[in-house]
């Protein structure tokens, strides 16, 4: 790897100029012409009867273009991955936020003027929004249509025999946990806009994570409003956070589409931010009961879950999350028999969608403090008990998976020496020190039937590069990373690649920004491209100059002979030369990458990734015992990352997950009160500022991960999902108190140190 | 809806002067980005609490969305789209791309402008003094590492 010239550089990244002078265009940015303003009437009730919806002094308003109701929506179409939403709600609302009306006006004014005009009475219904109350006998149907409360989804992971390794363990814990809402709080709302052409084909500028998979959701609308066979093109303007928020098609987007077929103009919506935090999907709340036994010599023996997820009144890929979470229970650490049982509940709360670690925070939060707990009971150290149950290359999990390259250890002992473990712990003197790992996907995760990445390669006369990829940028950098493995193969200077992103009329197809896989997938179908290329390059060019194609390189845009480096000639005129030729051609290549991964089979095993990431946090805190403040003094996020094609992009990505995940640990919440969020805003939903960032280290660990880019593996989650565990492991460590439910606030703790002195006082005085 | 009255305004924006006739009723922001084109300000939520929409008046930091536009005249303003010169970004903006204090970017443009009048209230300010000032302008991608190293850089306490 010492030879290379741009892979593994500290490259800055490509649109950061753009976005440092204000020409980036994001969504808001975007104007077409004679386009309307959408606006979106939502129902007042978690659960009720419309018994009268009236739109005709909304209607009657100047300069309002179309007032759309669910009658308005043909075919009772519906989206989303249970098809249960209507993107306008008829007869019936089952959320607060259920659209009802949508109107489209020739400006945002007069769009918000006629929602207000709109006539709606309701028949209030009883609301059900505790997951367990919802999943009783005889509870209020959030859908009267089906029978049960429980989503058919049968999630259910065994590997091995746990109730005979209960028995025959040491030591067993057993402990229930719960995890919040939160939500993704991009900077950059949601919005589209949606453009027909004179032929009824739709253009649809869009902030998607998912451009194939949003295109495919546009056909199968348009097919349900009459316009079966009509293209759809999706153009993507900046995207202003994703965090998988962006990972499903929401109502406004059918709305937008509807609008503008009826008006025959352009139709833009863009959320307020309180529509952001109440009318965009965030990830679901969670109650998990765990088991983790061990052998007297602290081996793992057996881990079981049970999982109650709150799945809100519709569904969307928050459903979905437990395919996640089984790969922590059933693969973090070496852990021989698993049983896991999940089951998501409607409710009248807002419905749960994907949000960065997709699960994976929620089930390591239940993991890493019952490993604790576990490692208390059998008289170990809890670094420790992880050392000795760690995950090591070459291992097959119970659930099937293959561990390539892993540096589960290597990160262990990052965080032991940098955090002064062995001096720090223990001393229960209201300072404290905890740690908690992760597993996640590295290489991939096969979702789909296909988890591929297409990349098209050209170029020009000059030596410059137009790579053409399916791989969305959220923010990430992923387009720097692509420049700079196609710079690397290429052997051309990074400002020369110019990276295409954003339109699915020339990009190739990609199944999204999803699962951390972006690196990895995109990097290698833009590695399989750009070697393509230089091959039809440098046999061209080992004809010109009577050599052998293998005995040629290409450096800093310059073909030469390794032999004699007199003989050389400037790419550009290779170029040239080969276009201006008698029957002469242009250089273009194109590879789509789909890795060797597996789908679960029906008991969900299979190997989902080419490669698993690793990672361990650890955290030094300082608690007051008098206000239950918790503060922290140190955190360490070490991660096994693979090589690191940029490394200050990758910790960009490290201390953006960890500060997010210090959000979820102790302080971020969405408080629903029977289905109304009663602080969807930034002055009462409490993000991390900068001046609530303790000191974190972002330490990479490197392992050469033989089927990445350039060995690289996935790092876009990772960052946030031991979080939470390593915080309240190093509070117990501190004050010895057990917070189980996120997040963890002051009232929290000091709730718990109460109830732990008049325990203490108890066993005294007994 | 009934139609507001009318003011003219002439509102000196990144050192050009603009005539312009509006509703009382506007903010700076909207003026800005509607009537200006100067949408490298963003809107994050309309009522002060996030910082993207911050603009300097006078080289102070000022939140747009909680500022009349009718309020400016006289008043020297710079949007993001002020700072490069000649096609060269100004040393702040190189700082932020240098150090990737950038992501998304939808925070940058405010968070840029709230460093260069700090540094140009103080010119060596600390790393506490740093995240004091940008404690308003709220950043969902970079965990404020980098964007904290990339004003330090020009404060001098780095090499």
């Amino acid at each position: 790897m010492s030879d290379l010239t741009t892979v593994g550089k500290k490259i800055t990244k490509r649109d950061a100029p753009l976005k440092v002078t204000g020409g980036a265009l994001y969504i808001q940015d975007m104007k077409i012409p004679g386009m309307l303003y959408g606006g979106i009437l939502y129902g007042q009730y978690a659960h009720a009867k419309i018994l009268k919806l009236d739109t005709t002094r909304a209607e009657r308003l100047p300069g309002v273009m179309a007032v759309i109701t669910a009658a308005d929506v043909p075919n009772d179409f519906r989206f989303g991955i249970m098809k249960d939403n209507p993107p306008l709600k008829g007869g019936r609302v089952r959320s607060t936020r259920d659209e009802i009306a949508a109107v489209a006006a020739v400006s945002a004014e007069i769009a918000a003027a006629a929602l207000e005009l709109i006539e709606v009475e309701y028949e209030e219904l009883p609301g059900i929004f505790d997951p367990l109350e919802a999943m009783k006998e005889g509870a209020p149907l959030v859908h009267e249509e089906m029978k049960s409360n429980i989503l058919k989804m049968p999630w259910k992971l065994v590997c091995g025999d746990v109730e005979a390794a209960k028995k025959e363990s040491a030591y067993v814990v057993s402990d229930t946990f719960r995890t919040q809402w939160v939500t993704h709080c991009c900077l950059g709302t949601s919005g589209c806009i949606a453009v027909f052409d004179t032929g009824n084909n739709l253009t649809m500028y869009s902030n998607t994570q998912i451009p194939s998979l949003a295109q495919n959701d546009y056909i199968e609308a348009l097919a349900a409003f009459g316009l079966k066979g009509r293209r759809v093109r999706i153009i993507q303007c900046t995207i202003g956070g994703g965090f998988g928020s962006k990972l499903d098609t929401y109502a406004y987007e059918y709305i937008a589409i509807l609008l503008a077929m009826k008006t025959r103009k352009p139709v833009k919506f863009i959320f307020s931010r309180e529509e952001e935090f109440f009318a965009t999907s965030p990830r679901q709340c969670s109650i998990t009961k765990i088991s983790q036994g061990c052998d007297k010599d602290g081996r793992l023996t057996f881990r079981e879950v049970e999982m109650v997820l709150d799945n809100g009144a519709y569904t969307s890929w928050g459903a979905t999350t437990p395919s996640v979470m089984m790969m922590p229970i059933s693969s973090l650490y070496k852990v021989p028999n698993i049983k896991y049982v999940a089951q998501c509940v409607y409710t009248n709360n807002t419905y749960s969608q994907a949000m960065r670690g997709y699960g994976n925070p929620q089930a390591t939060f239940a993991i890493e403090s019952s490993l604790d707990q576990l490692a208390e009971k059998a008289g170990l150290d809890p670094y420790e008990l992880r050392f000795r149950n760690a995950n090591e290359p070459g291992e097959l999990t119970p659930q099937n998976f293959q561990i390539t390259s892993c540096g589960m250890k290597e990160c262990m002992a990052e965080v032991v020496k940098r955090l002064d473990w062995k001096g720090k712990k223990g001393n229960g003197n209201g300072r404290g020190v905890g740690m908690a790992s992760l597993i996640h996907v590295g290489g991939g995760a096969r979702v789909y039937k296909s988890d591929g990445c297409g990349t098209i390669i050209k170029m020009d006369d000059r030596g410059k590069v137009d790579v053409m990829t399916g791989a969305t940028e959220i923010g990430q950098g992923s387009e720097t990373v692509i420049a700079q493995i196609v710079a690397e193969v290429l052997g051309v200077n990074i400002d020369d690649i110019n990276v295409i992103n954003n339109d699915t009329d020339v990009c190739p197809w990609d199944v999204g920004a999803h699962a951390s896989r972006t690196t990895f997938v995109a990097g290698n179908s833009a590695l399989g491209a750009a070697q393509k290329i230089r091959e039809k390059m440098l046999a061209v060019a080992a004809q010109n100059m009577g050599e052998a194609p293998a005995s040629m390189d290409i450096k800093n845009g310059v073909v030469f002979s390794m032999q004699d480096k007199e003989k050389s000639m400037p790419l550009s005129k290779v170029l040239r030369k080969v276009h201006y030729s008698p029957g002469g051609k242009m250089f273009t290549a194109e590879h789509f990458y789909d890795p060797p991964n597996e789908n679960f089979n029906k008991e969900f095993k299979g190997n989902l990734s080419v490669s698993y990431a690793y990672g361990v946090h650890g955290v030094e805190v300082e608690v007051d015992r008098e206000t239950g403040q918790v503060k922290i003094l140190n955190y360490i996020a070490a991660h096994d990352v693979g090589k690191a094609i940029n490394p200050m992009l990758l910790e960009g990505q490290i201390y953006g997950g960890g500060l997010m995940g210090i959000g979820y640990a102790l302080g971020e919440t969405m408080i629903y009160e029977k289905g109304h969020l009663k602080n969807g805003n930034f002055l009462d939903y409490k993000m991390p500022t900068a001046k609530d960032v303790p000191p974190v280290q972002a330490v990479i660990v490197e392992t050469d991960e033989q089927a990445g880019p350039f060995g690289a593996k996935g790092i876009g989650e990772p960052g946030l999902v031991p979080t939470a565990p390593a915080i309240a492991n190093a509070i117990y460590d501190a004050v010895g108190v057990r917070i189980r439910d996120l997040p963890i606030t002051p009232e929290k703790v000091l709730r718990a140190l109460q109830e732990k002195a008049q325990a203490d006082t108890g066993r005294s005085g007994a | 809806m009934k139609e507001m009255k009318r003011y003219s305004l002439t509102l000196t924006v990144n050192n050009e002067t603009h005539a312009l006739v509006t509703p009382p009723n506007r903010t700076l922001l909207e003026v800005l980005r509607d009537d200006l084109q100067l949408t490298g300000t963003k809107e994050g939520c309309g009522e002060g609490a996030c910082g993207y929409c911050t603009v300097l008046v006078d080289g102070q930091p000022v939140r747009s969305c909680l500022t009349l536009a009718v309020a400016m005249e006289g008043r020297k303003i710079t949007t993001i789209e002020g700072l490069a010169q000649g096609g060269k970004l100004h040393p702040i903006q190189a700082a932020f791309v240098e150090h990737h204090a950038i992501q998304c970017g939808f925070c940058s443009p405010g968070m840029i402008l709230t460093s260069y009048a700090l540094l140009n209230n103080n010119p060596t300010p600390t790393e506490a003094e740093i995240r004091r000032a940008i404690a308003g302008n709220v950043c969902r991608c970079t965990g404020y590492a980098k964007i904290v190293k990339a004003v330090q850089s020009l404060a001098g306490e780095e090499r």
